[in-house]
C-alpha cells in the first residue's frame, strides 16, 4: 500500500488555484521532498495532507484512509514538525513532550516512556529542565521535532525544518532526519537544494499548483543535462510552461 | 487524557508569566491596601472594606480576560496551534482546553483577594466561602470575552482591547470607586445595561449575606456569560475552520 496518494488534489482561493489537479503517491518508509519556489503550492498541499485545509475538489489518501471522509484516523497516524518553531514557550523541554504525549492519548507511564526515549535520543537531557522559549533556534528545532515522533507516527511532514539554522545545527538536524529513513514515510519541504539532494530517497518539483515531475535527485539531474542538484532544479523550473 | 494535557499547559503558560502574576494578583491587592489606607484618613464612608473587596475581585477577574485572550491570540499567531490542530484534539477538546483551566486561577485569584481583605478589617463569615462560589459566573463571562478577543484579535490588538479598554470600562462602569447615581444620566443607563455593575453588586450582595438582593443582577450576569460563552465559541470554531 502507498504511504500517501492524492487523486487530483486541487485547492482554490477566490481567485488563485494554489494546488491543480495534483496526482503524487509516496512509497511506504520513504523520504520524499516536496520542492518548488515561493508561491508553488508545497504548504497548500501539506495543510492537506494533515487535516488543515479542506481541498476544493480531490482526494488524498494515506495508508487508505481518506482526508475527507477518515479525517480522525489520519490524524492517528501523522505528525507535523511546521515551518516555524511550535513550542509552548514557557513549557520546559520536558513538559512540552509531555503535552504532546498527553494530547495523543498516552497515559502517564506511556508518555513518561515515550519523553525519556525521545530525550536520549535528541540528546535532549542536559536541557530538559529549561523552559522552551529560551533555547536556542537549532535547539527548538531539535525539540519541534522530538515532539512530532511522540506518537510513533506513520507519516511525518516536516516543512522546511533547518530553516535559519547555522551550518553545525543543520548537519546535526539532517543527521537525525537520516536517521528516520525507513522507520517511517517523510514529507520534507526545503528551500535548501543541497538539503534536499542529501536527504531524498525521491523529489517533487512544483510550479504555479502543478506537479512537474517525481524522480530521484539522479535522475532529475540527468534529466536536466547537469551534475548540479541546484542547477537542475532552476533549468527544470525555469523550462516548465504552466 | 487529552484535554486534561492541553488544560495543564494553559495553565502553566499563564501562571509562569511574571506579568500575569503581577497585574493578576499584585494588582488588586495594592489597590486593596491603597485604598483602605485612604479610607482611614478620610472622614467619608468611601472604600470600606465589605462594599470595597467585591469590586475589587470583580475589577481583578477582568484581568482575566487579557490573559486568556493573549495566551489564544498568540498561539493562533504562532505554529503551536496549527502544530495541535493536526493532533487527534476535537474543537471541543481546544474550547475547554482554554475555558476550563482558568476558572480554577480566578477563584484562587478570589480567595487570596479575599484573605488580603479579612487582614484589612473584613469580618470572617461563611458568606466569604459563598461569594468565592458566585465568582464563578463573573470567571466565566470574563474567560469566555478572553476566549472571543483571542479568537478575533491579533495579541497586540488583544493588548489595547482587553488590557486597556475592557479593564477601564470594567473600573468606571461598574460601582467599584463611586456610586454610579451620583453621574446618573446617560452614564448610569449605559452602565446598567453592562454586565459589570451587576457582577459588582451580586458579589456586594451575597458578601452581606443578602441573598435576595443578588436578584436581578446574577440573571444579568448569567445571560451575558452564556450569550458571550456562545458567540465565543462560534469566533473560535470560525477561526479554527479559516487556519
Amino acid at each position: 500500500m502507498d504511504a500517501i496518494k492524492t487523486v487530483e488534489l486541487t485547492k482554490e482561493y477566490k481567485d488563485l488555484t494554489a494546488v491543480d489537479g495534483l496526482n503524487l503517491t509516496v512509497r511506504q518508509g520513504e523520504l520524499l521532498s516536496l520542492l518548488g519556489v515561493n508561491g508553488a503550492g508545497k504548504t497548500t498541499t501539506i495543510k492537506m495532507l494533515t487535516r488543515l485545509t479542506q481541498p476544493t475538489s480531490g482526494d488524498a489518501y494515506l495508508l487508505g484512509k481518506s482526508i475527507l471522509t477518515e479525517s480522525a484516523a489520519v490524524k492517528n497516524m501523522i505528525a507535523v514538525s511546521p515551518q516555524e518553531t511550535a513550542v509552548a514557550p514557557n513549557l520546559t523541554v520536558w513538559e512540552n513532550l509531555e503535552l504532546i504525549a498527553g494530547v495523543h492519548g498516552l497515559n502517564k507511564d506511556e508518555a513518561k516512556g515515550k519523553v525519556t526515549e525521545l530525550s536520549g535520543r535528541f540528546g535532549l537531557g542536559e536541557v530538559a529542565n529549561k523552559r522552551a522559549g529560551k533555547l536556542s533556534g537549532g535547539w527548538q528545532r531539535r525539540l519541534s521535532i522530538a515532539m512530532a515522533l511522540i506518537s510513533d507516527p506513520q507519516i511525518l511532514f516536516l516543512d522546511e525544518p533547518t530553516l535559519g539554522l547555522d551550518v553545525l545545527a543543520r548537519s546535526d538536524l539532517w543527521d537525525m532526519i537520516r536517521a528516520l529513513k525507513g522507520s517511517m514515510t517523510v514529507i520534507l519541504t526545503t528551500h535548501y537544494m543541497e538539503e534536499a539532494e542529501a536527504l531524498s530517497d525521491r523529489v517533487a518539483i512544483m510550479k504555479n499548483g502543478r506537479l512537474l515531475l517525481t524522480g530521484t535527485p539522479a535522475e532529475i539531474k540527468r534529466r536536466a543535462g547537469t551534475d548540479k542538484f541546484d542547477e537542475a532544479f532552476v533549468r527544470i523550473v525555469k523550462e516548465a510552461v504552466v | 487524557m487529552k484535554v486534561f494535557a492541553f488544560s495543564k499547559r494553559n495553565d502553566l503558560e499563564i501562571l509562569r508569566d511574571p506579568l500575569n502574576l503581577l497585574f493578576g494578583v499584585g494588582f488588586p491587592i495594592v489597590l486593596l491596601l491603597l485604598l483602605t489606607v485612604i479610607q482611614r484618613n478620610i472622614p467619608v464612608a468611601l472604600f470600606e472594606i465589605e462594599h470595597l473587596a467585591p469590586g475589587i475581585i470583580v475589577f481583578g477577574l477582568s484581568f482575566m480576560t487579557l490573559f486568556s485572550a493573549t495566551l489564544i491570540a498568540k498561539d493562533r499567531g504562532s505554529s503551536f496551534l496549527q502544530r495541535l490542530y493536526t493532533t487527534p484534539l476535537t474543537a471541543g477538546d481546544f474550547i475547554m482546553g482554554y475555558l476550563l483551566p482558568i476558572l480554577p486561577i480566578c477563584i484562587a485569584q478570589s480567595v487570596i483577594c479575599f484573605a488580603m481583605a479579612v487582614l484589612l478589617g473584613l469580618h470572617v463569615t461563611i458568606h466569604i466561602l459563598t461569594s468565592v462560589l458566585f465568582t464563578l459566573p463573573v470567571a466565566l463571562l470574563f474567560v469566555s470575552l478572553g476566549l472571543l478577543c483571542g479568537s478575533i484579535f491579533t495579541d497586540k490588538q488583544v493588548g489595547g482591547i482587553c488590557g486597556a479598554l475592557l479593564t477601564n470600562l470594567t473600573a468606571w462602569l461598574s460601582g467599584i470607586w463611586f456610586d454610579l447615581g451620583l453621574v446618573g444620566g446617560a452614564f448610569q443607563k449605559i452602565a446598567n445595561l453592562l454586565p459589570f455593575v451587576h457582577a459588582v453588586e451580586m458579589e456586594r450582595a451575597v458578601l452581606r449575606g443578602d441573598y435576595a438582593g443578588v436578584f436581578p443582577h446574577i440573571w444579568w450576569v448569567m445571560g451575558y456569560a452564556a450569550a458571550v460563552t456562545a458567540i465565543a465559541v462560534f469566533a473560535f470554531l470560525r477561526q479554527m475552520k479559516r487556519q
